[in-house]
């Protein structure tokens, strides 16, 4: 089973990054572009076909290492 | 008195943490490797900086969940003084001994350069040879440095006088054009609530000899040493 997991900045936490992004793509001609947040994007390859198990395994893993809740959320996505 | 250097694969500033604390204490600090599990008895632990594994995830994310870091974790709660600088502040950071988060400097730039502070509360055991008010002056070589956390969290810091060092000029002036990385408030350095956990990005250790072009962090290790005499 594979889990990917979404690590994106909370809202109301600025994202320097993504404003450099977002200026540059602006620098390309995209002048289409409203705002740019950037992430982490983390795949996991997983023991077993418990669904639920899985998700409240990584959930856990997310809480305690891939994301620090002060500045980030996070989503999990199970396939 | 003794002291230990915490050491992780990837941090470059333990020799200067050993001399700060050599120079202050009298005594050679003993250096811990990250993967050990016990901390030998000390009165001071140090957590220095550099790029623990290679900033991997976020700064400091690794290394605090390194088996080391159980021990020191178990110590700073029984009230040994501990002090994280640069990465080592934001392994603090990581590790839930210091509230807040360190982000990616305003700028985007890696800054390296001096840089004065204010000593917002000089009644630490980190600051007690300084006084109020007083403006220092150390150096800074960080790419995260950003302070952030929450209004209610950063109202808690000032409320109770765990704001320790600001970002200001060197006059003292405190505002949006003397944050150095954007950090909330000029936010440079904290205590935990007992008082005995101290995180700060700027480096003391680095401005302990004239050859450092100044002395302005000496105090800094003498308050550690004679809190904890």
């Amino acid at each position: 089973m594979k889990a990917r997991v979404h690590v994106t900045l909370k809202n109301g936490v600025l994202d320097p990054q993504g404003k450099a992004v977002h200026h540059a793509l602006q620098g390309l001609g995209f002048d289409g572009v409203n705002d740019v947040r950037q992430g982490k994007f983390i795949e996991l390859e997983l023991d077993g076909t418990d669904a639920a198990k899985a998700e409240a395994e990584v959930k856990e893993m997310c809480e305690k290492l891939l994301a620090n809740t002060v500045i980030e959320d996070y989503s999990i996505e199970l396939a | 008195m003794k002291s230990a250097v915490i050491l992780f694969p990837g941090i470059n500033r333990e020799n200067d943490a050993i001399a700060a604390l050599k120079q202050a204490t009298g005594i050679e600090p003993t250096l811990v490797w990250h993967g050990d599990t016990e901390l030998p008895k000390t009165d001071i632990i140090m957590v220095p900086g550099g790029f623990s594994y290679g900033d991997y995830l976020r700064c400091g994310a690794m290394a605090a969940k390194s088996p080391i870091m159980r021990a020191v974790s178990e110590r700073a709660k029984q009230g040994v003084t501990t002090i994280g600088v640069c990465n080592g502040f934001q392994i603090l950071t990581e590790a839930g001994l210091l509230p807040g988060a360190l982000m990616r400097n305003a700028s985007l730039k890696f800054i390296c350069k001096n840089t004065h502070l204010k000593v917002e509360n000089a009644d630490t055991r980190f600051t007690n040879l300084y006084g109020a008010g007083d403006v220092v002056e150390y150096p800074v070589a960080h790419h995260d440095g950003n302070y952030f956390a929450d209004s209610d969290t950063l109202d808690r810091l000032e409320g109770e006088g765990r704001v320790v060092l600001r970002y200001c000029d060197v006059d003292g002036k405190i505002d949006p054009a003397t944050n150095l990385n954007g950090s909330q408030r000029n936010i440079a350095g904290i205590i935990n609530e007992a008082g005995n956990v101290l995180g700060m990005m700027p480096h003391p250790e680095n401005a302990i000899d004239p050859m450092h072009g100044g002395t302005d962090g000496r105090n800094l290790f003498k308050s550690m040493v004679e809190a904890a005499s």
